[in-house]
């Protein structure tokens, strides 16, 4: 019954009426055509980075082969060619995130840099002490320090919305959280650790009705959704670009443009400015009040040619893709004794964080990793929402739509490896 | 799976799976904790020093196999043993774990803890074994401060 069941979802996914071609999608991954300890690679990490295809890498090389030169002061044509590159990558993002205006969209480092930004800047601008920031149990690291930090700075409150045991967050007692002290809502649109899609558009009405701005983390959620800034309605939104099947050391900050423009700058250099005298210094109009020094010019290129490629694919048929892809993957291992899935929300994204009985997360890592399976182990940088669960640590595979079937399957036959040396 | 069993061997599993001295020590007179902030592994070590004598030892926490099977042999190890002896055994232990490949250990050297020579192999494993032992020499030193792999 198992083998006709799995036939028949790997006919799914693989099928003429698959949301997408996989076979022909792996061609355009170079890294996947490898062998890792004498087995082919299965990479199963992509919620920590993902692969990138060939014209990401081409569209590198080629700026650093023949655009290499600084933006913004195009004197000569080198120069101007950069920028337009540059430039054309921000518009890119904007579309891709549906913003109205390019100036909406500043390049950062990462989600990370991203939140920092809007907490140093809009953060240190509007809230004072007493004033509630209200985030979820969930979130990544990134999206509790920088909060952290401008509550010391500030004497604000960071406030924390409890989730359910499915890791889903209790709406409720959101509700009852956000209140007249609450000055921001921080949320992840998709939890790394859970893989819980959050009702983030049910969050920015409820925010909105209080009049609350909402930071939306879209590390994990651009990557596999439609996401679009309007619908949301969000006041800002990061997500980085190496999870986007881009370089790493890029990202982006959406922010509305009533709000950049009446933000302090982030931090002061080159660039940012339009005059600069001992005395007093006029800041650039956004974004690039925001964008201080050379900015990762070709990190920008490369993400704009990731977003090429996505778009040439459709997020709607890769959510679609993996979505099946998950639920298969869900089905396996739900069949392994000893297997508890951490995080079973009903809205999840590609994302299987798990535990085994008795066995440690390291020790599957390391030996799904002789089989040439990547997946991450640990606490994937979201420490309170694992201790809510009561696990110091899971095994997490993450999925992309370059991933197949069969690699699910090598995955179940892995963790019945580390059952089976454990048992 | 060679390489695995080299990692995983029986002792070690056996260790992992029912772990020596994993309890808090009555009337210990040293404490330390040890901390892998990578992973969460946490535990930590209590000694009963006599003048220079480790009289009793025991760990208690949570961690992988390896850490758990080494910290569960590292009490084996030590119990009984002078401070100096401690230090000098977690002196080779380290080196076996750390040293290039080619070097061999003599099994009479280091006694039962060979058995994690092949954690040598696997180098982002080699601070869940020296973890406890890292611990273990902050108890001795009695600094009372959180080890860290970090």
């Amino acid at each position: 019954m198992k083998a006709v069941k799995e036939m028949i979802v790997h006919e799914r996914l693989r099928g003429p009426r698959a949301p997408l071609d996989v076979d022909r999608i792996r061609e355009d991954f170079p890294i996947l055509r490898q062998q890792v300890h004498g087995k082919p690679l299965v990479y199963l990490d992509n919620a920590a980075t993902s692969q990138k295809p060939k014209v990401v890498i081409d569209s590198v090389t080629q700026y650093y082969l023949a655009e290499n030169s600084n933006v913004h002061r195009g004197i000569h044509l080198l120069s101007e060619r950069a920028t337009q590159a540059f430039e054309g990558a921000r518009a890119k993002v904007a579309r891709f995130l549906n913003a109205s205006d390019a100036k909406e969209i500043i390049f950062v480092r990462g989600a990370t840099e991203g939140i920092n930004l809007i907490a140093q800047s809009y953060g240190k601008m509007r809230l004072k002490a007493g004033d509630e920031i209200l985030i979820s149990a969930m979130e990544h690291h990134s999206n509790i320090v920088p909060w952290q930090i401008l509550c010391q700075e500030t004497g604000a409150v960071l406030r924390v919305a409890p989730i359910n045991d499915d890791g889903e967050l209790l709406f409720d007692e959101y509700e009852k959280l956000l209140n007249a002290r609450t000055r921001l809502v921080s949320v992840a649109h998709v939890s790394n650790a859970l893989g819980t899609i959050n009702p983030v558009k049910q969050i920015v009405e409820m925010a909105r009705r209080r009049g609350v701005p909402v930071v939306i983390d879209g590390a994990q959620a651009a990557p596999h959704l439609p996401v679009d800034v309007q619908e949301l309605d969000c006041e800002f939104y990061v997500l980085s670009g190496h999870k986007l099947f881009g370089p790493t050391g890029i990202g982006i900050v959406f922010g509305k443009a009533h709000l950049l423009e009446a933000m302090p700058p982030y931090q002061g250099g080159g660039d940012m400015i339009l005059s600069v005298t001992f005395e007093k210094t006029l800041y650039n109009v956004v974004p690039f009040k925001f964008e201080a020094g050379t900015p990762h010019i070709a990190g920008a290129i490369g993400l704009g040619a990731a977003i090429d490629y996505l778009n040439g694919i459709g997020l709607g048929r890769i959510a679609a893709y993996e979505r099946e892809l998950l639920a298969y993957a869900t089905d396996a291992v739900s069949t392994i004794p000893g297997l508890r899935i951490i995080g079973t929300a009903k809205e999840k994204s590609g994302i299987l964080s798990f535990v085994l009985d008795g066995i440690h997360a390291h020790d599957i890592g390391t030996i799904l990793d002789q089989e040439g399976i990547a997946i991450r182990t640990g606490h994937h940088c979201a420490q309170p929402v694992l201790q809510r669960f009561g696990v110091p640590a899971t095994a997490r595979a993450s999925l992309a739509f370059y991933n197949t079937p069969e690699e699910i399957d090598a995955l179940v036959r892995g963790i019945h490896k580390v059952t089976d040396l454990f048992g | 799976m060679s390489d695995l069993r080299e990692l995983y061997q029986e002792v070690i599993l056996d260790h992992n799976k029912r772990p020596r001295n994993f309890q808090k020590l009555e009337g210990a007179n040293r404490t330390a904790e040890g901390y892998n902030p990578l992973c969460g592994d946490q535990l930590t070590v209590y000694l009963r020093m006599e003048d220079d004598m480790i009289k009793d030892i025991s760990f208690q926490g949570s961690g992988c196999a390896i850490s758990k099977a080494s910290a569960s042999m590292m009490t084996a190890a030590l119990k009984g043993k002078t401070k100096s002896d401690a230090e000098g055994i977690f002196e080779t232990f380290h080196k076996m774990l750390t040293a290039d490949l080619s070097i061999k250990f003599d099994p009479l050297e280091v006694g039962k803890l060979a058995a994690f020579s092949g954690v040598r192999e696997f180098p982002v494993r080699v601070k869940c074994a020296t973890l406890p032992w890292h611990t273990m020499h902050a108890a001795l030193e009695g600094k009372g401060q959180t080890v860290s792999t970090e």
